[in-house]
């Protein structure tokens, strides 16, 4: 790279440039390798995000091509944990270089067939519309009941069309779906305030009964909860994949549908959607008729335990005698830098025994659906985090993100383990529901 | 050195027929980042190497090493590129032995206190991987969660607690060296003494010009009782500079004593928050460690000759993730200045400790003479200044001013009786500077023990000598 480059950004154009503020703020001081998933596993620094950061001051420099394969395959490869943004002393968003590095490539050039496939049925039809989620989900249901799940993969068809692996992540579905302006808890005992809970997309479908915990436990503690009409996926798949207009759009919906006044805050209960959520600022930065709203809007966005933590438990929780252990989700733990309140709120449960694992914060492979596309690395670190989580002796695991739990609970499975895998609004709820058997009628 | 493109498709085919062809890095886009450490590019240039390798063994190391040496080609190392003086840039191409999948530590002995480690492993895995035991690694330069073991080898790096503990020289046991034409050497061990020359002291600190380290035996510590840490705020550096004096002049031996000033304050709370208090011209973090009555008796004795030395506030960490925070802002602090201009110059000077006020004196001088905003953060009990030369690359004429300003320093400093380097190396940025510090004959006999293991020049060449080296001790064959 030149050391006097008049022209920069030579290398990317139109929309959604990594913004050169960001790349400068970077000095190359390599505090970043050590915690970052990719470069643990490979040992080579192309595959860090220092590495990464200089492939993209080299595309925006004219030095690389933006085609060049190397650059596509790492900004591929990045899992976008985050983990490096939480380490790193300059403070560089890290997460913003690689989705408008993302962003470029979708721009410049047709990606491969099989990924362009895998994108364009999983964001645009499926998170498109809650309906569409549904509709899917209903589908996945009727699969995996009607034996079809089993057939299918007797035929190997799964494996034919190239998403084999995608079988043994598909997420049970729940048997009632959460559809937004359906359901509402009203707080319980004195009222504290009114919340609104996204639904989100698979959150609604497979993790229905999570909502419906994360309800419970919040109008157990004083708040109305409501699932605002309207609203829909968080955009975060979309924008990570590079597809930033499409998450614009969902971002706009959400604004819409659960930026009202009525609302204290905005609950998020999947460490990935409460991520991309609080950074629409970023994303709508450019459009003059949201970005004032995004500004406003991401002051409310908080994570279910970080507002739980917050606001403190009105009631203490009934007794779960259980060991268990947290995975830290990226997207909480990095992106939205929690990690105290979670485990806060299971040291609140009495006879909850909390046992920390090794690496608890490296990211455990899912990463929205790298693991669809990503398998070897994403397989890699499900192993290297089951290995972790096992040694620990927990019966239950317990994060707070979807995607977290369809990976270890994938990798459990292949094991044999019969190790569980919870959200911590689940344990949560189940502790509350002790108190009720314990004093009835309360 | 140059070298033709057939010569380069053999060299390339050997190395992976060592180490086959995922850890024979020789491609544009790959290679790209080997030509970085956290050393500024402005000041050290753009060098690439004709490959970086990944070994993991010490045979690998020594057949890639016989490989350089049958082509004539450089041979240098890199952990995890944290260095700041340019010590694992390849400013004459050649190969670059990258030793991060050497990360095994090979062996822990807490009954004669020492542990075998591999060059890769970082700083700070070594301390994590002891503490479940009650032991750690006592050297700890800032960068100790990325920074490798072979890297702190190396420059003989130290550490805000390298005022009690000394510096890695100091906790060295044993090394394994892998000499330029490949031969694999041997020098001390665990015992605690070990006859003859003490060539472990020699390789350590000489940048890979004499070899590469492949193992370490070093020292481990049983994990001190305690840890207080105060921090204090000052009026001005000069202020805070005679507290330090007066603190160690009492006799207290604290085993870390920093400071830092408002600049450097600025920086790191913009970068991650620590809770320093950005009104402050000066600070001090002071650390004490040892049983727990000793600390207390000593935290109190040393606020109060910081209250009488012109302390105005006093704070003591209540809970240890809040000295935590404080430590990881100071550890953090060189990173952070990327939150206030896109490069910095390190100079990593060292004075006499009663010095310290006269040198703070001439680094706000120098600023303001060239014109120039220079941060302080350093390690104050052991008189090792960090003056940090802020700048942006693209201004016009701006290098010839920060390398005017740091050579100015850099005089200063010995003017003082001090040193132009501390701990961070000398590499590609302070070589010629040495020239402030040694005689044409002391660099002969330097060039003489390099010779002796590097006889064509081969292993980490232009670095740590000034660059008219040729000239000194016997004329190369």
């Amino acid at each position: 790279m030149s050391t006097t480059t008049t022209q920069p950004r030579r290398g990317f154009s139109g929309p959604d440039q990594p913004p050169e503020d960001v790349m400068r703020a970077c000095v190359h001081c390599g505090f970043c390798l050590p915690v970052c998933p990719t470069y643990r596993e490979t040992h080579r620094e192309r595959s860090s995000p220092r590495g990464r950061i200089w492939l993209i001051k080299a595309v925006s420099e004219g030095e690389l091509d933006i085609s060049d394969p190397v650059f596509k395959s790492e900004m591929s490869l990045c899992l976008n944990c985050r983990a490096c943004e939480a380490v790193c002393p300059s403070g560089v968003q890290y997460g913003e270089l690689v989705e408008s590095a993302r962003a470029q490539i979708v721009q410049h050039e047709p990606q491969p067939a099989s990924a362009r496939a895998a994108k364009a049925v999983g964001m645009k039809l499926l998170l498109g519309s809650p309906r569409a989620t549904r509709a899917a989900s209903y589908g996945a249901k009727v699969y995996a009941k009607s034996g079809l799940g089993s057939a299918v993969g007797a035929t190997g068809l799964m494996s034919k069309i190239g998403l084999g692996h995608a079988e043994a992540l598909r997420p049970a579905m729940q048997d009632e779906f959460l559809v937004a302006g359906r359901e509402s808890w009203p707080a319980i005992g004195s009222r504290r305030g009114t919340v609104a809970l996204l639904a989100g997309c698979v959150m609604s479908t497979a993790f229905a009964e999570v909502h419906r915990a994360t309800a419970r436990v919040l109008a157990r503690n004083g708040f109305d909860v409501v699932v605002p009409p309207n609203q829909g996926c968080c955009g975060a798949l979309s924008v990570h994949a590079g597809e930033a207009d499409h998450g614009r759009a969902l971002a706009k919906r959400n604004i819409d549908a659960l930026g009202g006044p009525e609302f204290d805050a905005i609950i998020v209960n999947a460490a990935g959607c409460g991520a991309a959520m609080k950074e629409y600022d970023f994303l709508l930065r450019e459009d003059p008729a949201y970005a004032d709203k995004a500004a406003t809007f991401v002051e409310r966005v908080k994570d279910a335990s970080e507002f739980l933590a917050e606001a403190g438990l009105v009631e203490t929780p009934g007794a779960l005698p259980i060991t268990a252990t947290y995975q830290d989700a990226c997207h909480l733990a990095h992106a939205q830098r929690i990690t105290k309140q979670p485990r806060e709120l299971l040291r609140a449960i009495p006879e909850l025994d909390l046992v920390e694992m090794s690496e608890s914060d490296l990211c455990c492979g899912s990463a929205g659906i790298y693991n669809l596309l990503q398998t070897e690395m994403a397989g890699q670190l499900r192993e290297r985090k089951v290995d972790h989580a096992t040694a620990t002796g927990a019966a239950v695991i317990v994060s707070a993100n979807p995607g977290c739990m369809l990976q270890m609970r994938a990798g459990l499975a292949a094991r044999g383990s019969d190790v569980q895998v919870e959200h911590l609004m689940t344990i949560l709820d189940r502790a509350y529901a002790q108190v009720e058997q314990e004093t009835p009628g309360a | 050195m140059t070298i033709t493109t057939d010569q380069s498709t053999v060299v390339i085919d050997a190395l992976r027929a060592v180490l086959g062809a995922d850890y024979v890095v020789s491609d544009r886009a790959g290679l790209g980042v080997y030509e970085l450490d956290a050393s500024d590019e402005a000041i050290t240039g753009i060098h690439r190497p004709l490959a970086a390798v990944l070994p993991e063994t010490t045979e690998e190391v020594a057949e890639v090493a016989r490989i350089a040496a049958e082509h004539d080609l450089p041979l240098l190392a890199r952990g995890s590129g944290t260095g700041l003086a340019g010590g694992a840039i390849a400013t004459q191409g050649g190969v670059m032995v990258v030793t991060t999948r050497m990360n095994r530590i090979v062996e822990v002995n807490l009954i004669d206190r020492y542990a075998v480690v591999q060059p890769g492993v970082v700083n700070l895995d070594l301390s994590t991987h002891l503490a479940p035991q009650g032991f750690y690694y006592a050297p700890d330069p800032s960068s100790q969660r990325a920074c490798s073991i072979g890297g702190n080898l190396g420059n003989n790096s130290g550490g805000p607690h390298c005022l009690k503990y000394g510096v890695t020289n100091n906790h060295v046991l044993g090394l394994e060296v892998v000499l330029p034409g490949g031969e694999v050497c041997r020098f001390g061990g665990p015992s605690a003494e070990n006859p003859g020359h003490d060539l472990t002291g020699l390789i350590v600190g000489s940048e890979a010009t004499l070899g590469i380290i492949t193992s370490a035996t070093v020292r481990i510590l049983p994990l001190p009782e305690e840890k207080g840490v105060l921090l204090a705020t000052f009026e001005s550096m000069e202020t805070a500079s005679r507290a330090v004096s007066a603190t160690i002049a009492d006799g207290i031996l604290p085993s870390a004593l920093e400071m830092m000033d408002k600049v450097t304050i600025s920086a790191i709370e913009a970068g991650i928050g620590a809770g320093y208090p950005r009104d402050a011209e000066a600070v001090l973090l002071v650390e004490l460690d040892g049983p727990t009555q000793t600390v207390g008796e000593e935290r109190e004795r040393v606020a109060e000759i910081l209250s009488e030395h012109g302390a105005m506030t006093l704070s003591v960490a209540e809970t240890a993730e809040e000295a935590e925070l404080l430590w990881w802002g100071r550890k953090a602090a060189f990173g952070a200045m990327g939150r206030l201009a896109p490069n910095y110059h390190l100079t990593d000077t060292v004075v006499p400790r009663s010095k310290l006020p006269e040198a703070m004196q001439l680094v706000a001088e120098v600023a303001s003479d060239y014109d120039l905003i220079i941060a302080n953060v350093f390690h104050a009990g052991d008189g090792n200044l960090h003056p940090l030369i802020l700048f942006d690359r693209k201004e016009p004429g701006i290098m010839e001013r920060v390398l005017d300003a740091s050579s100015v320093l850099m005089q200063h400093c010995i003017d003082l009786g001090g040193a132009i380097s501390g701990e961070h190396g000398i590499g590609i940025e302070k070589n010629d500077a040495l020239t402030l510090m040694y005689s044409d004959i002391d660099f002969g006999e330097m060039a003489r023990v390099k010779r002796a293991l590097d006889p064509r020049d081969l292993a980490n060449p232009g670095k740590v000598f000034p660059s008219n080296f040729d000239r000194f001790g016997e004329p190369l064959d």
